[in-house]
Order: C-alpha cells, then structure tokens, then sequence
C-alpha cells in the first residue's frame, strides 16, 4: 500500500479511562490503515470499542497512547483549536440520530460547517450547500426543516452536510440504526454511490447485514482489532433495493 | 460575516422563545425604563435650575461679608466683618479685569404710592447693577450717574410691584414713598421671573446707592458686591483679583484668613446642584441594583440555554465549531437580549417621562448621551452575565454533548 495514499493511519492505540484502580481499557492497541477511496465497516457489538475507536479517529477525542496519522497529518496530541478545525476540514460525521439542528432548514443545515471555515476562502455557502443537497437527492426539499423531513431524508441532509466540506473521511456512525430496511438501503446506495465517486467511508455498525454494504470489514472485540477481512459477498445496495417490496408511504 | 452570523444565530434564537425572551428581559427593561425616567425628571431639575441662576446675571462674581471658614469662632476687635461703599469703590477703581461692580445695600420697605402700599425690597445700587444682572427696562429709563452723584431719589421699580401698586397705569412719572421719602419713579423693569428658590425677582425697587445709604438704610454696611466680567475666562483672575484688592481694603496681614467670601455663579450653580447630585446618586445605585437583578436574569436563562442545547453545541462542535466560536454565539445571543432589553427600556423610560411631563408640568429632558449610556450600560451587563454560561458552553466536552437527552 502506498503510505501517501492512507487517509487513516493508526498504530498502537490505546484508550484508558479512569485511573488507578478503577481504569478501564477501551482500546488496548489498535493498528489499522484506511487507503483513500476505501469503505470500511467496523463492526463490533457494544463494548468493544467501536465508538472510542470511531471518536479518536473523529479528532472527537485523543488517544491515551499511539499514532495516529490523518491525511498524512499527526493529529494525536494537538489541543482542541486545532482539533476542531481538522474536523471542519478532514473529516464529515453522520450521526445515528442525524444530529441536525432543529428548528433550521436543510440549506442552513447544511451550509453550517462552511460557517466554521477558518481557511479564509471566499467561498459562495449557500450555492455550494445547494449543489450539495442536489447531489443526495433533496433539491426539492432545501426550505425544509428536519421536523418537516422523513428519516431517510433528515439522514441525506446530514450526508450533504458531511459531504460539503469535500472531507478527506465520512465517519458514519450507525447511520441506519434509526431507519427502517427500506430507507437504510436507500442511504447504503447513496453511501456506496458517494464511494464509487470517490469518497472514503467509515461506517460504524453492529449489524452484519449492514457491513455486508462495505468491501472490507473490520472486526472489533474488547478493545482490539479481532479480523480484518475482505467482505466475500459484498451486496450492493441499488440492486437490493430493486429486489425490496416498495415502501409504503405513510400519509 | 462572523460576527454577523452570531447576530442572526442570536436574533433567531431569541424570535423562537418569545416569551421566555420577553421575560428575561424583563428586569433590564424595568431598570434601565425607571432610571431613565427618573434621569429625565432629574436633568429637566437641572436644567430649570440652571436656566434660573443664568437669569442672575452673566459672568458673575459676588462679594460677601464675613469667611466661611471662620465658623462660630469671634475673630475679636480689629478685624471688622463687614463690606463697605469703600470697599465697592476701591474694587471698582483698582480693577482691571471687571466689566462692573456695584454694592447691594438691601433695605425692606413698605412702599406707598398709587393704589396702595406694598411690602418690598428697596436695593440701592450703582448704575452698574443692571448691566451685571442683565436687566433692562420695560418703560422709563434707568438712573444714572448724574442722579447716583447727586443723591437724587429716583427710583426704577420692579414688574410685581408695578402690578401691585399700578395695575392699570403707567408708573413712569408717579411718586412712590419709601419710608416716607417721597421718590420719582424713572423706569419699570423687565419681568424676570423666580429664583430656582422661589423668590420673586420682580418684587423689588432699585434706587441709586447714595440715596437708598442716606436717605433709608442710615448705615455704612452693604450686604454684598456684585461684579462682573466681560469674558467668562477671566472669572478666575478676577476672583484672585477681587480678593487681594479686599484684603488690602480690610488691611489684613498675610496669616489672616478672608473676612469675607468671593464667589462666582459657577459656585453657586454647584450648591443648587449639589442637590440634584445626590439625587442623581441615588438613582445611580437604583440602576446598578436593578441592572444586577437584571443581570442576573439573564445569567439563569443563558444557563437553562446552554443546557438546553448542549446538543446542537455538541454538533456544532463535530463538525468544526472551535470553543471561542461556542463562546462568542452565546455571548452575542446575551449581549443582543440585553441590549434589545436597554432599547425597550429606553423607550418605556421616554414614555413614563412625557407622561410624568404631561401630569406635572416639570420639564423633563433625555439627553442622547443618555441613551447611549443606557444602552451601553446593558450590553456591558450582557457581556458579564453572559460570558459565564458561555464559557460554559464553550467548555463542554463534544463527545457528551453530542450523547446528552
């Protein structure tokens, strides 16, 4: 693999929380490395250190110990300013529960990270939020606030929002755990669309009918990386979606 | 763009609680209304006060007997606590810096003439005085020195004692008796109107010092000196001025303390409005108070705030809010309520005046300054009431804030 080309490049995390007698390992060295244009699923059940895993890969948090290299970046050990605006900038989170503002529309909402840019670029947010929401799918829904948006839709507007900053990671964090099959097939095609067009994708479920969406699965188990394979039968999303009895549409 | 982005955060914020804005802003609202209110009647005081001493005269100085210094204590023989004619010839001939000086020998007096009698006051005076009082004549003519070197008794009479004694004549060429001395009436001044303690400046009678000294007070003694200048700068050197001339006059030696008292019209404006002062004080300390319970207000619905949303400040950290940008949203959001809270406040505080206006009669006056105080007082309440919850705010940790229910 070409070092050059790994937007993830992580060895020997660990994370420990509480000290003394009380500490708990979430992770106790985990290695991995996520090649650029990539869609991993990182699988475990609760407790096995998905999420600390997924929030020191998000700069959400800090490793108590080990390397961790973002976009050819060291982001370990830099302090909350300078995590902050890696986030605006690497990396674009799609949260299980959406995470939108309420009470704002889809256009604000996802215009909102460009608000935070610091790199000092002109940059025209509201056509660029507006492409954005073209590109998932909601052109006709941009004056819309989330209250007024189905699921599936309230989750394309959280993909427009991590998509808008061109990120060099999409951190999906059971993007499907609220939606019916249906409508997470849906979101899988866009995922595996955005993919295809080149995005990198991290997508952080406990199901294995999910990460049967992603090409390569990472296994998690107490804290460590347990297996770390190609997935053999790797579905794709729009042709399942064909095979699915049309959703009915509640009035 | 930032800040202004803040500002509609802020605005927008504030527009989807309305009432609960409403209510928090209550307390800045009241305070800043009532000390308005309270300022405006406070200022229009001042400004008839000030208009009343104005009326005095201009640029004036006032010599008066006795130090106020000296308390109860006799200051024993040789030291003689009194003003003189002297004294306001030797001012008049040896300085170089006023305009006019005339003595005041007061003599109370009931008149007789016309319709009737009249109790008033009989000032003699030297042909100065109505220059220094800038006083002229409705009708008539002032004396002159021609009448003050001869003695002769004439007198320019005062517009309430014209009204009382000749209400439907002229009194120009009338007699008027002053203890039984019969005079001339030359002249009727100008109505002037009260004093700011109510006195009547029109309930008086001017007559020449020469005669008013022989003819009714029969003594040497004279209540003051008034003087003035031309320049209102020159006020101080004239005071120092005034001053050396009258020690010189009472022949005091260096460690004697002044036997008598200069003054000038600022002087006099600072005790009438010492008054006012403590007044505005006191409404100076209400304001803070209610600026403080205000304040506080704010403070506890920025912190309901902030916990409220510690969601939405956990997304906006994901995705790249620093910790000053937290801050500084939460910030503006408090500075924007209280200075909405000022402006509202303002606003009652101009209506509660006009009303008080309209109910009493006082003048009342809102200076721009004041507003702009007002107003800037509260944002200034904004900011320190607000930066704890946003610095609250700003401290959270993303990772909780994004889990929190």
């Amino acid at each position: 693999m070409d070092t050059r080309d790994l937007v993830i490049q992580a060895s020997g995390l660990k994370k420990i929380y509480g000290t003394g007698g009380s500490e708990v390992h979430a992770l106790r060295g985990v290695d991995l490395r996520v090649a650029r244009g990539e869609m991993v699923a990182i699988m475990g059940a609760s407790g096995s250190g998905k999420s600390t895993l997924m929030n020191i890969l998000g700069c959400l948090d800090q490793p108590t110990e080990g390397v961790y290299m973002l976009d050819g970046v060291r982001v370990d050990g830099l302090d909350r300013d300078e995590l902050a605006d890696i986030r605006n900038r690497e990396i674009g989170f799609v949260f299980q529960g959406f995470n939108l503002l309420a009470r704002t529309t889809a256009l604000d909402n996802v215009e909102l990270p460009l608000l935070y840019d610091r790199s000092g670029r002109k940059l025209d947010t509201k056509a660029m939020a507006r492409a954005t929401l073209e590109r998932v799918g909601l052109g006709d829904r941009m004056d819309h606030q989330p209250s007024e948006l189905s699921g599936g839709q309230q989750q394309r507007v959280a993909i427009a929002r991590a998509l808008i900053t061109n990120p060099a990671i999409i951190l999906a964090d059971e993007p499907t755990g609220n939606l019916d099959t249906h409508t997470s097939v849906e979101v899988l095609a866009l995922f595996q669309e955005l993919n295809r067009q080149g995005a990198t994708i991290l997508l952080v479920t406990h199901e294995p009918s999910i990460a049967a969406y992603a090409p390569r699965v990472v296994e998690m188990r107490d804290g460590l990386v347990v297996r770390d394979h190609a997935t053999q039968e790797l579905h794709d999303a729009t042709s399942d979606l064909q095979d699915l009895e049309p959703l009915e549409v509640a009035s | 763009m930032r800040t202004k982005r803040f500002v509609d955060i802020a605005v927008e914020s504030i527009l989807k609680n309305k009432m609960r804005s409403l209510l928090t802003m209550l307390g800045i609202i009241i305070g800043v209304g009532a000390v308005m209110m309270m300022v405006a009647v406070g200022q229009g005081a001042k400004s008839q006060i000030r208009a009343s001493i104005d009326n005095l005269g201009t640029n004036l100085i006032v010599v008066t007997p006795g130090s106020s210094s000296q308390g109860g204590v006799s200051r024993g023989a040789g030291s003689f606590n009194r003003l003189t004619v002297q004294d306001a010839e030797a001012i008049k001939r040896e300085s170089l810096l006023l305009s006019g000086v005339s003595p005041v020998i007061m003599a109370p007096t009931q008149a007789i003439g016309g319709q009737g009698n009249w109790r008033t006051v009989v000032l003699g005076v030297s042909t100065d005085y109505p220059m220094i009082r800038d006083w002229t004549v409705s009708s008539g003519r002032l004396f002159d020195s021609e009448d003050q070197s001869s003695m002769r008794k004439v007198a320019v009479i005062g517009a309430t004692v014209a009204k009382n004694l000749f209400p439907d004549q002229d009194p120009v060429g009338q007699d008027l008796r002053l203890r039984d001395v019969p005079f001339q009436i030359i002249g009727v001044l100008q109505a002037k109107g009260q004093t700011a303690n109510g006195n009547d400046q029109d309930d008086v009678v001017l007559a020449p010092f020469t005669t008013v000294q022989t003819r009714l007070a029969g003594h040497q003694f004279i209540g003051q000196i008034l003087a003035s200048t031309a320049l209102s700068s020159d006020i101080p050197a004239a005071e120092d001025e005034v001053r050396s001339i009258m020690r010189e006059q009472h022949k005091l030696a260096p460690y004697d303390g002044d036997d008598f008292t200069v003054r000038n019209q600022t002087d006099i404006m600072d005790a009438e409005a010492s008054t006012t002062d403590v007044m505005t004080l006191l409404l100076a300390a209400i304001a803070g108070i209610s600026l403080l319970v205000g304040g506080i207000g704010i403070m506890n619905i920025m912190l309901v705030s902030v916990t409220e949303r510690t969601r939405e400040i956990g997304i906006r950290m994901a995705i790249g809010a620093r910790g000053s940008d937290v801050l500084s949203q939460f910030l503006v959001e408090s500075i924007v309520l209280s200075v909405i809270g000022g402006a509202l406040g303002v606003g009652l505080g101009f209506a509660g005046a006009k009303t008080i206006a309209g109910l009493t009669g006082w003048s009342t006056a809102i200076a721009p300054a004041m507003v702009a105080l007002a107003i800037g007082f509260s944002a200034a309440v904004g900011i320190f009431f607000g930066f704890y919850p946003a610095r609250k705010a700003a401290q959270l940790n993303p990772i909780e804030a994004l889990r929190y229910e």
